[in-house]
């Protein structure tokens, strides 16, 4: 049983956004994607400052099985990005609705957020 | 339908993430393939190997046909339980598959095949074997368990069959120990100590529990990858196929040119190849920085492809990434690896890279 916090908005392609701070959403990946993808070794983040539209590639995860992209769930340009998981990527697996963020982004319209999942709607493509 | 073996109740019940393997049910992992990884490397895990298929050979003729039938010579095996590692060549040299043949008695030996040839190295023996007079039994009523690392051996010998308890301990590496239809041999796949244990299917879940009880990890399918990569141990399927020789397979040394008149199926053809200067190699590599080697990525070296990653992955002793490729014979130290359009520097190493716990390449 995966957890979905009921605070997050989802993406289809499994990846979390956190409610907007100063114009602030910050990204990472699901515990059920974690789960999914087993024990993370590498991540490559975006660079601070690069621009991306929602629903487009902005970084990658790999695990000891493959390598996953991650899509931005919203347009905007990346404020900052979590240095910790080059070090320490096995803090996606341990925490990845705390510790294990991915990135921020400074958000470019704030309506993109309702065209997301909540977390019943995530609920229903992990269970499809 | 996947087939299973007997012991997927238990992975399921021990939380075995299930993945479909060369058409059976097995575990990937248990939990954290990269826990299993450690487990085997400092203290001890196992693994269900039952998927591979266990080939019995008997008869009179059963030496000369493996003489024909193996790149390697079976003359290596004289006592009984002895072990030898061998590739099985087509006529053209191409590997068919690698499997370890172990001396029963007499004149009866057994194979272990990859579960993902069993079906065509089956018919392939059958074929070769008609002129022989080769009794072929393929044991899937057998099961086996492989229990690595360093404390593998001894937490397991005070739970086998008695015979088997006294005579595991003193046994050489590649030598097994043999009584009805348990076999206790002195081999692996993950450059650690242990044992792979063939038994009665029957016999395999209470096995299992007594291993789990005494502290040993079970192992899925993912662990048993990185510890062969890290052990420089070539994957079928992988590292070489039909298309390649045990020459460009880092294989040369399972080939026994001698003598000269063992007329083994495909010597003919590796004959011919065997001083081609142009014939590519397996070699290791160790990305200089961060990022995953996977299969298929090109290498590079000035501007010029030079080889393809066969196996790559992340080590979790080095906490790098390592590959074995198949490379052009000029290559020298260092090349880059095209990973999602960038180059990232790499190191020519030998294999292996991890032995007996302990790292064998400069990092």
């Amino acid at each position: 049983m995966s957890d979905i916090p009921n605070e997050l908005r989802y993406c289809r392609t499994h990846e979390w956004v956190s409610c907007v701070e100063d114009g602030v959403v910050t990204v990472g990946i699901t515990d059920h994607a974690q789960d999914q993808l087993g024990d993370l070794v590498f991540v490559e983040l975006p660079e601070v400052g690069e621009a991306f539209e929602a629903e487009t590639e902005c970084a990658v995860v790999e695990s000891v099985k493959a390598a996953s992209d991650i899509y931005s769930p919203v347009g905007g340009e990346v404020t900052e990005v979590n240095e910790a998981l080059m070090d320490s990527p096995e803090l996606v697996n341990d925490d990845p609705y705390g510790d294990g963020w991915l990135f921020k982004i400074a958000i470019t319209d704030e309506a993109e957020l309702d065209s997301l999942l909540d977390a019943d709607g995530y609920q229903e493509v992990v269970d499809a | 339908m996947s087939m299973k073996t007997a012991l997927n109740e238990l992975h399921r019940a021990s939380g075995g993430r299930m993945t479909p393997f060369a058409g059976w049910d097995m575990p990937l992992h248990y939990g954290s393939q990269m826990e299993e990884h450690h487990a085997v490397r400092r203290s001890a895990g196992m693994f269900d190997v039952s998927h591979m298929l266990l080939i019995d050979l008997a008869g009179g003729q059963s030496r000369p046909f493996l003489q024909r039938l193996l790149a390697n010579d079976v003359a290596r095996l004289q006592t009984a339980g002895k072990a030898l590692y061998s590739c099985m060549l087509n006529e053209q040299g191409g590997v068919i598959d690698d499997l370890i043949v172990y001396h029963l008695w007499d004149n009866a030996f057994r194979m272990v095949v990859n579960a993902g040839c069993a079906d065509k190295d089956l018919a392939w023996i059958r074929a070769q074997a008609a002129p022989f007079g080769v009794t072929i039994t393929p044991r899937r009523d057998l099961a086996m368990i492989a229990v690595q690392g360093p404390q593998a051996r001894e937490k397991t010998v005070p739970l086998l069959p008695a015979t088997l308890a006294e005579m595991a301990p003193g046994l050489p590496v590649f030598h097994a120990a043999l009584q009805d239809d348990w076999c206790v041999a002195r081999t692996g796949y993950t450059g650690e100590d242990g044992f792979e244990i063939m038994l009665p299917a029957t016999a395999a879940p209470a096995l299992w529990q007594t291993l789990a009880d005494a502290g040993i990890s079970p192992c899925g399918l993912g662990a048993r990858d990185t510890l062969r990569l890290e052990a420089g141990m070539n994957l079928y399927g992988s590292d070489m196929d039909e298309r390649c020789s045990p020459l460009e397979s880092g294989l040369e040394w399972t080939v026994a040119w001698e003598p000269g008149a063992r007329d083994f199926i495909g010597r003919k053809a590796l004959e011919t190849k065997r001083n081609a200067i142009d014939n590519k190699r397996l070699v290791g590599l160790l990305l200089e920085g961060r990022g995953v080697l996977r299969n298929q990525q090109k290498l590079f070296s000035d501007g010029v492809e030079v080889g393809e990653v066969t196996s790559g992955g992340f080590a979790p002793t080095l906490q790098r990434s390592i590959a074995l490729a198949r490379v052009q014979p000029n290559i020298g130290e260092n090349c880059t690896v095209e990973i999602r359009g960038k180059q990232l520097p790499a190191k020519v190493v030998r294999p292996p890279f991890v032995r007996k716990g302990k790292i064998c390449i400069a990092i």
